[in-house]
């Protein structure tokens, strides 16, 4: 069996997003608290969607940040496959709970935004229906990881789904476009996010939008911290068993 | 203080509520498990200082 | 690789090799849904090429699990990875067994089991078109997933959460061939997208399921 724990890697990790944690949590607290209290408090109804334009300042962002954690997994599990390095295999695994959450929020603002918006709780509208397959996606990559014992087996299987799965991820994006546009004609349903944006929402926007992106770095670390820990204390009990 | 947030009250209550309950959720069930993470690896690590010492 | 095609081919027609049972599902499943949703014609033939797609597809995934279990368990995998014949090929050879005994019964069943959805009479051809071209995909496919969960025990649920999503494209464009088709507006596209993505999945997929089945068999 390969050396027990090279551990050169790992320990240079924790020792960073030790002294770089504190100032990810403070920084997405204050920009999650500035943002969303400046969004509900401080800005205007809009036109046509009322005060439920409100809902904006949480469903985008969680939206992007549920895409971006996989993309996120998909380049760290590049990375293991290539490089090997352990901690890339590990933030991929950290990560997806927190894409999982993201996803679910996006999920559960949507269709909250839907029910005064068009009248249903849930549409097949294919932006939700995207994100909908999106969250399969994730549980099946989780899924795998408690399936396998050996952790770079998980690793291994785990980074090849990734990487299938975005392919097929983005094979669905556009077959579900073509499903739905295809059946319906009229009003598109999705909240747009190209739309032309006032100023007045733009900003406390872009604070809600970096504070879920600090809150997610800070969580990935976070949690691959985590991760590693129960790597190197599962390592030294197989050797003390091993060993004694 | 409160916004008039008319008819859409319940709405956009309804998605803060569910979006800070979700985010509590994973921050603290992180914390916890590192928590306990952190020490399960600091007994076991004990223990081998433990073993090494005999 | 001719023999390995006539082995797992000698093997599925085999008592006990589980031919047929995929057959007997989609007639099962053909049965209930108009226990469920109610027998008025005009429902059931709108929703036929869906069903019929669904049906197909869900008796796929569940032959699934054993096309490489059995190997995996008597050690043929290993000789397999190990023979001269690239694992590549070997496992675009399994897939294509298990769509010769699985899908192909399906695309030649669908027809009958067509009428008992009331099927519209132009949908006939359509649902059979997609289906053969469609069902080619999902074998490749799911040779993937058997070949990611080919070590864990009672892997089948896992597999079936694994391979779904990964249907999902085949499925929509299929369906949405058959269902086009049954109502005599242009199939162009998603035929095109189908057939696109059955030939990609044929000709990329078997590298991906190696690689996985080499990672397990290590």
């Amino acid at each position: 069996m390969a050396s027990l724990w090279e551990y050169a890697n790992p320990v240079k990790f924790l020792r960073t997003s030790e002294r770089v944690l504190p100032a990810l949590w403070i920084l997405s607290a204050a920009c999650l608290a500035v943002g969303l209290i400046w969004g509900f408090f401080f800005t205007p109804d809009d036109f046509r969607q009322g005060s439920t334009v409100k809902i904006i300042y949480l469903h985008v962002p969680s939206a992007l940040m549920a895409i971006n954690a996989w993309i996120m997994m998909l380049v760290a599990s590049l990375v293991w496959l290539v490089r090997r390095h352990h901690v890339s295999a590990l933030a991929a695994k950290a990560a997806a709970p927190v894409g999982v959450t993201m996803t679910l929020i996006a999920l559960g603002t949507g269709a909250i935004w839907g029910q005064p918006m068009w009248g249903t709780y849930w549409a097949w509208d294919p932006r939700l229906t995207s994100f909908l397959i999106l969250f399969l996606f994730y549980l099946g990559y989780m899924a795998l990881w408690a399936a396998i014992e050996d952790p770079d087996s998980a690793a291994d299987l785990t980074s090849v789904l990734c990487l299938v799965g975005s392919v097929f991820a983005l094979l669905s994006r556009y077959a579900v476009l073509f499903w739905n546009q295809g059946l319906h004609q009229g009003a598109s349903l999705s909240l747009d996010k190209e739309e032309n944006v006032a100023d007045v929402f733009y900003l406390p926007l872009l604070v809600c939008i970096a504070g879920f992106v600090f809150l997610f770095f800070a969580l990935v670390l976070y949690r691959t911290g985590t991760e590693i820990r129960v790597r190197r204390a599962r390592a030294l009990t197989l050797r003390a068993a091993r060993g004694a | 203080m409160m916004p008039d947030l008319g008819k859409y009250a319940d709405a956009v209550l309804s998605a803060y509520a569910v979006s800070i309950i979700f985010l509590i959720a994973i921050v603290a069930a992180s914390l916890i498990t590192g928590r306990k993470a952190r020490a399960a690896l600091e007994s076991v690590e004990a223990q081998e200082d433990q073993n090494d010492a005999h | 690789m001719r023999a390995l095609l006539s082995r797992d081919l000698k093997l599925a027609f085999r008592a006990g090799g589980g031919f047929g049972l995929g057959l007997a599902f989609f007639l099962i499943v053909t049965i209930m849904v108009p226990l469920s949703v109610g027998p008025q014609a005009e429902l059931l033939s709108r929703i036929a090429p869906g069903v019929l797609w669904l049906g197909a597809l869900l008796a796929c995934l569940l032959s699934l699990d054993r096309l490489l279990a059995l190997d995996w368990e008597d050690g043929t995998l290993d000789l397999l990875a190990t023979a001269p014949v690239p694992l590549e090929g070997a496992l675009s050879v399994k897939a294509l067994a298990h769509w010769v005994t699985t899908g192909l019964p399906l695309v030649i069943a669908a027809p009958a089991l067509g009428v008992l959805l009331s099927l519209p009479q132009p949908g006939y051809f359509w649902i059979t078109i997609s289906l053969a071209l469609g069902t080619p995909a999902l074998s490749v496919i799911g040779t993937f997933g058997a070949a990611i969960t080919v070590g864990i025990k009672r892997g089948g649920l896992l597999l079936s959460l694994l391979v779904l999503p990964l249907y999902v494209p085949t499925l929509i464009f299929g369906a949405e061939v058959a269902q086009r088709g049954a109502a005599q507006q242009d199939v162009q596209t998603p035929l095109l997208m189908l057939a696109g993505i059955t030939a990609g999945v044929a000709a990329l997929m078997p590298f991906a399921s190696a690689t996985v089945l080499r990672m397990n068999l290590r």
